[in-house]
């Protein structure tokens, strides 16, 4: 396969060039995450203190998106440009099982809580992939227009399902997982149940007879921005997404958008490192992965946006945010107020029956 | 002597034959013609045509099976998946050798990814699996069989036998027949069950809008151009501007802006509602459907159709038309059978442009189709960078490559390739 391998590193050097040139060199290491004000909260909370502590100069990517396919393809080059790379949980798993990220070993390479705790415990249930550090819990979940839902504004999930009682468009994510949920959960499936219900074909079905009930009302996303956008420009009364960008459409854009806690699902973003690194630069980024995952870090980044700490011992930390001034723990996922009926996205699950429910859920769609 | 010059070959001032000679001659000046342009063709074929061909043989490419279980598919090769009976023990041992060796390597949860697209569970089966088999001992935990299916229940199941026994050569079809909504059964190929079938509507539709886009580029263009060529050149580069100015103007932009124009709250339906055209509450709904993917692009895509068809007009001379006219032609009869047959090279020249960009288009499908509007270029994107099922990806461009290539085939036969002109 010497063809395959020249034409992938063909490809690759034609794509990552200038963060090739910039890997070689010492003391540099490029960090790839989302952009926007994600990747700014990590740059005040992470980047900044890192370089002023060790003068390594970070180069930010902003491909978290397409990660996983292009390490593969650098993979395939035997070319890999990237030190550390944000992914969610479920592509951390995936690059786990392709061979493309490094084992972590939590009790070695992960730094214990200020009381002495170990990272596992710390960590706890949330090391969900032997190769992914967990840096935040988000939560996919909805907002709706305050002006557009009449006097009783909606309080569980399944008023997304009710078009008499809140007419209007809704905005769901162009994907089953979630939806999927959601609809057996509104279809009278006990929570407890729904997984072992949607692993059948009639489950499934179910689930897509409940979704049709509303098809034609749905507005389908596919970038987080989306649901933010429909709901200020008043296109939609309900919509889900991340709780981050609600967060800033309502605090920051001061939009009359309010949070419909009810039934969200937590799920994960962290941190990997991709296999195959030389050791010099796999010892950098372990020193950055060990520094940028501590206690006081994670809380710190909380002072700029509204994720929850993945350690258990940075939520007492968490304070105000750093330019509106408000307190940040009211806002987040984790908040008992907030998390009172709250989901688990099942990685195991999903991993196995994605493409098989992905599959049915698109031709249901083209419909 | 006069016989042998008549039937001899005619020899060259080297005493060479002539036609030998010239040959060489014909040869080496060929070689030279063909270093010149050496450093552009090694070029074209290092980044251009082989990654397309390498990436098109991901389609058929299935040795993931074969070299991961290497003894495993070997002792599989007698077993009769009909028989309706599980393997036998040899078989299991040679699993358990096989998969203590990936688990090695890492590379048994790749399997798993890999047949899981293929049979649902296959994924954490593997994952599972190899958690356990880590600890196993070759000789004293024999037999496996049992200790397989503890771990599992699913490896008592025949139909994940089958689909390793399905997947073991190195060179499949399978991602062919899910790229036409088939799969490999028991006999052979057959039918996907009708509630995942999607990939021939996502073909023929992309097809449709693709030629509906064309369509409306060349009703739009048409004028366009026309008046574009008929005016005195300092207005017409005036209006030039107007053309390359979107065309300048990055692709999302443009994409976004239709969004504000379309959607229900936006600036078209505002203003309808202002004239009082359309009720408050039944506003048009003009975007996230095939209406909103067919504008966008149309819009995008103008000025490949105006640009060609200008060019091909400007070299229409005008006294054409003032001649067929002074002859007693009507206007129209000037127009249609004069100066219309001359600028059909610019319409196919810019139908070709069009149609072969629209039909791989995906980001404003993506952006304004909704779940209507989507081509089949959405779903190679989404396999290429989420489902990382390559080669499916692969498959369904292979197909979309050879449709467009049969397009141009057809387009030559019926209209003639000679027929097209830039300028």
């Amino acid at each position: 396969m010497k063809f395959t391998k020249l034409t992938a590193l063909a490809l690759s050097t034609a794509i990552c060039a200038p963060a090739a040139f910039a890997a070689d060199m010492a003391d540099e290491m490029t960090i790839v995450s989302w952009g926007g004000a994600y990747s700014h909260s990590q740059q005040m909370a992470y980047h900044e203190p890192y370089m002023a502590k060790t003068g390594v100069k970070i180069i930010n990517d902003e491909s978290s998106n397409e990660a996983v396919a292009k390490l593969r393809a650098m993979n395939e080059a035997g070319n890999v440009t990237w030190d550390v790379v944000d992914v969610v949980a479920a592509d951390a798993m995936r690059l786990c099982d392709e061979g493309l990220a490094m084992e972590i070993d939590p009790d070695t390479m992960l730094a214990p809580a200020p009381d002495g705790t170990s990272a596992a415990d710390d960590f706890g249930e949330l090391l969900v992939s032997e190769c992914f550090i967990p840096q935040i819990v988000y939560s996919t979940t909805f907002g709706y227009r305050t002006d557009l839902v009449g006097d009783t504004p909606p309080t569980s999930v399944c008023d997304v399902f009710d078009l008499e009682g809140y007419p209007g468009k809704r905005a769901l994510e162009k994907r089953p997982i979630n939806n999927m949920e959601w609809a057996l959960l509104c279809d009278g499936v006990p929570k407890a149940e729904v997984y072992d219900v949607l692993e059948t074909p009639e489950g499934q079905e179910r689930a897509l007879a409940k979704l049709d009930t509303i098809k034609d009302s749905v507005i389908w996303w596919s970038a987080g921005a989306d649901t933010p956008q429909l709901l200020a420009d008043g296109e939609v009364v309900m919509g889900s997404t991340y709780n981050g960008r609600l967060f800033s459409v309502i605090e920051e854009q001061d939009q009359p958008v309010a949070m419909l806690w009810d039934a969200q699902v937590f799920d994960l973003d962290g941190w990997i490192i991709p296999a195959g690194l030389s050791e010099e630069r796999k010892a950098r980024a372990l020193d950055y992965i060990m520094f940028a995952t501590d206690t006081q870090r994670l809380a710190d980044q909380a002072k700029y946006i509204s994720y929850g700490p993945a350690r258990k011992s940075s939520a007492p930390l968490v304070g105000k945010h750093e330019e509106l001034g408000i307190e940040m723990a009211p806002h987040m996922p984790t908040d008992p107020e907030n998390a009172k009926n709250t989901f688990l996205y099942n990685y195991e699950f999903w991993a196995d029956y994605r493409d098989d429910i992905d599959a049915k859920f698109q031709a249901w769609l083209a419909k | 002597m006069s016989d042998t010059t008549d039937t001899g070959p005619v020899l060259a001032a080297d005493g060479t034959p002539l036609k030998r000679s010239l040959a060489r001659a014909l040869r080496r000046q060929k070689l030279r013609a063909l270093m010149l342009i050496a450093p552009l063709l090694l070029f074209v074929l290092l980044t251009f045509i082989l990654p397309i061909v390498d990436m098109l043989f991901r389609s058929v490419e299935n040795q993931i099976v074969s070299e991961t279980l290497p003894k495993t598919v070997v002792e599989l090769r007698d077993w009769d998946a009909s028989s309706g009976e599980l393997p036998g023990e040899a078989v299991f041992a040679a699993l358990a050798a096989d998969m203590k060796v990936a688990v090695e390597e890492k590379t048994h949860t790749r399997l798993g990814s890999r047949l899981n697209y293929e049979k649902t569970g296959m994924s954490s089966l593997f994952r599972k699996s190899g958690r356990k088999v880590k600890r196993w001992d070759l000789v004293e935990d024999a037999p496996f069989k049992e200790k397989f299916i503890d771990i599992d229940k699913d490896w008592g199941d025949i139909e994940v036998w089958r689909t390793i026994q399905t997947y073991s050569p190195k060179l499949t079809n399978g991602y062919f027949l899910n790229s036409v909504d088939m799969q490999k059964g028991v006999d052979g190929a057959e039918a996907r069950p009708e509630n995942q079938q999607i990939y021939i509507t996502l073909f023929g539709r992309t097809l449709f809008m693709s030629l509906m886009i064309t369509g409306s580029c060349i009703l739009l263009a048409y004028p366009v151009a026309w008046i574009l060529a008929n005016l005195p050149s300092r207005t017409a580069n005036m209006l030039m501007i107007l053309v390359l100015l979107p065309f300048w103007t990055s692709l999302l932009v443009r994409t976004s802006a239709w969004k504000v124009m379309l959607q229900q709250q936006g600036v078209i339906n505002d203003v309808l509602v202002w004239l009082g055209l359309v009720a408050d509450d039944s506003r048009l709904v003009m975007i996230n459907n095939q209406f909103g993917t067919i504008v966008a692009m149309t819009h995008i895509l103008l000025p490949f159709m105006i640009l060609p068809m200008y060019s091909v007009m400007q070299t229409i001379a005008p006294t054409y038309l003032r001649a067929a006219k002074s002859l007693g032609a009507t206007n129209w009869t000037a127009f249609w059978r004069v100066y219309f047959p001359q600028s059909v090279p610019g319409i196919g020249a810019g139908s070709i442009l069009v149609f072969i960009l629209a039909i791989g288009y995906y980001i404003t499908p993506e952006i304004v189709g909704g779940t209507k509007g989507v081509f089949i270029s959405n779903r190679i994107a989404y396999h290429i960078s989420s489902s990382l099922n390559w080669g499916l990806a692969a498959a369904l461009g292979t197909i979309l490559l050879a449709v467009v290539l049969i397009l141009y085939w057809a387009y030559d036969k019926i209209v003639g390739i000679d027929n097209v002109k830039l300028g």
